[in-house]
């Protein structure tokens, strides 16, 4: 059964499939509907396909079956797109990397100048804009590919795994300053991870897909009021935890049984 | 000693002796200066015959340089042609193959009945010192990070904006490479051909001294005429290492210096 067209939704997915040419299907029957303004994970296993599904979204690759439909809204705003390694240019620095988006739209670089002082602000990079990539730490990095996303003002922010690789420190504080941006920019975030205690801290809601082929297998509202320090160490945010771990477990199990 | 001074002080020290040596075989066996001058007549040589070896010096120096500078706008150029257009590169990079491993000095005697000297030169130092250039601009355009280019596509960036924005500048460091060997190869291209030329006959470059004072055994001048052209070769090799570095200085790690 297709569930019917969600009027809040930005994105609308509709029995997605995406087969790759070696003939490995990475998604299959993909429903998902990603609300205006919403904070948005997609939580599973490696190789689950969510990756591919965030792909598809942003338009970089094209589904072999099925629809997905943007609103109106998310088009005109733009998509900004943070990947799992930073991917900036080692060639110029910290503002000509944010730059980058502005310029490829035609801007020239005194016109995008407030723009870009004004989103390394909010990252707080503004000290570093004449930095290259290399003299920056992995964190701060990631800061960069992520004011390059957001100087665009995208009203849908993707994200794939774009923390795995730092350290827990790093990857708290760089959580803290997501979301704070994301109250403050009021976008529409869709995040995918392969952590359980990430994706419970960041989102409203926590969509756990299953592995070959990838689908969503079950969906946990987290409804939380701050998120905060005290938050990550409450029983409440133990309990969804447990709650999301034991959807991926389930999610992982019907895997195991269609293989047998 | 520092470190940079042992650099710089032993290869002297060891230039000296072999110098040191070469005087103490050529005195002791009381070698005749028509079959190996010592060091001391082949640089008064170098002195006496300084009008005559430096006007064929620039003549030799020419010929590289716009062999090189060809090179690089048919390397360059080539490569970003096989970049744009798989079938193109298909088609031709066998014969840039070709044309790179057959000895340019079994070409050059051909060109030089079908050109004009000048040109057959020209077109023997251009034929060597192409190769690496498109070799490695070739292999430089097509390692640009992926998560790059799907990035340049998301904000709908034109071809010509992905070669200059984004190709181009990550091609670099390879192409700078590649110039870097195609500096030395031009100057043996020139020379081969000059040689080939000079058994015509015909020339006025430094080979063609080389190979006029082999026939009238004025050793000395060939020895000093060979000096010459190690040392341009040297300096070619130099200056194209410091121009690498002076690109690459800000951003590549081949050029920036790290602090222990």
């Amino acid at each position: 059964m297709i569930p019917p067209p969600n009027s809040s939704a930005i994105v609308t997915i509709r029995g997605v499939g995406k087969t790759f040419g070696a003939g490995v299907t990475a998604l299959e029957g993909l429903d998902l509907d990603v609300r205006a303004g919403e904070f948005l994970s997609l939580l599973g296993p490696s190789g689950c396909g969510k990756s591919t599904a965030l792909r598809i979204i942003a338009g970089l690759s094209e589904p072999s079956r099925g629809s997905v439909t943007l609103s109106d809204a998310s088009a005109r705003g733009g998509i900004g797109f943070v990947f799992q390694e930073p991917t900036l240019m080692p060639w110029t620095t910290v503002a000509g990397n944010v730059y980058l988006p502005l310029k490829l739209a035609g801007m020239s670089r005194a016109a995008a100048t407030l723009r870009i002082e004004d989103t390394l602000r909010r990252v707080g990079l503004s000290e570093f804009r004449d930095a290259y990539p290399r003299q920056l730490s992995g964190g701060m990095k990631m800061r960069v590919s992520i004011a390059r996303a957001l100087v665009t003002q995208p009203r849908l922010l993707l994200m794939d795994e774009p923390f795995a690789a730092l350290d827990e420190i790093t990857r708290f504080k760089l959580n803290d300053d997501l979301l704070a941006l994301w109250r403050e920019l009021r976008m529409t975030v869709v995040f995918v991870t392969h952590s359980v205690f990430e994706s419970v801290y960041l989102s409203q809601r926590v969509v756990v897909m299953t592995a070959r082929p990838g689908r969503v297998s079950s969906e946990l509202v987290v409804d939380a009021g701050s998120r905060d320090a005290q938050f990550r160490t409450s029983a409440e945010y133990a309990a969804y935890c447990r709650s999301a771990s034991e959807a991926l477990a389930r999610a992982m199990d019907v895997r195991a049984g269609a293989a047998a | 000693m520092s470190e940079r001074m042992l650099r710089i002080v032993l290869p002297l020290v060891v230039l000296l002796l072999g110098v040191l040596a070469w005087d103490l075989v050529v005195r002791l066996n009381a070698i005749p200066p028509y079959v190996l001058p010592g060091p001391g007549l082949v640089f008064a040589t170098l002195i006496k015959d300084w009008s005559l070896l430096w006007s064929s010096l620039l003549v030799t120096l020419e010929i590289t340089f716009e062999g090189l500078a060809l090179a690089v706008l048919g390397g360059v150029g080539l490569a970003v042609l096989f970049n744009q257009s798989r079938w193109l590169e298909r088609a031709l990079y066998p014969y840039a193959v070709i044309l790179q491993v057959t000895p340019v000095v079994a070409i050059a005697p051909l060109l030089l009945i079908y050109l004009p000297q000048q040109g057959a030169v020209l077109a023997c130092a251009w034929i060597v010192a192409f190769f690496p250039v498109l070799a490695n601009t070739t292999l430089g355009l097509s390692s640009v990070d992926h998560n790059l280019v799907d990035l340049f596509r998301l904000y709908g960036a034109s071809r010509t904006q992905v070669l200059w924005e984004l190709k181009l500048p990550a091609a670099l460091p390879q192409m700078l490479a590649g110039l870097r060997i195609a500096g030395g190869l031009s100057l043996i291209g020139a020379v081969v051909a000059e040689i080939a030329a000079g058994s015509a006959g015909a020339g006025s470059g430094l080979a063609y001294r080389i190979a006029e004072s082999g026939y009238r055994l004025n050793i000395p001048r060939m020895f000093a005429a060979l000096l010459l052209l190690s040392v341009a070769g040297i300096v070619i090799f130099f200056a194209l290492s410091w121009l690498t570095h002076l690109v690459l200085r800000r951003w590549h790690e081949s050029a920036v210096a790290r602090e222990a």
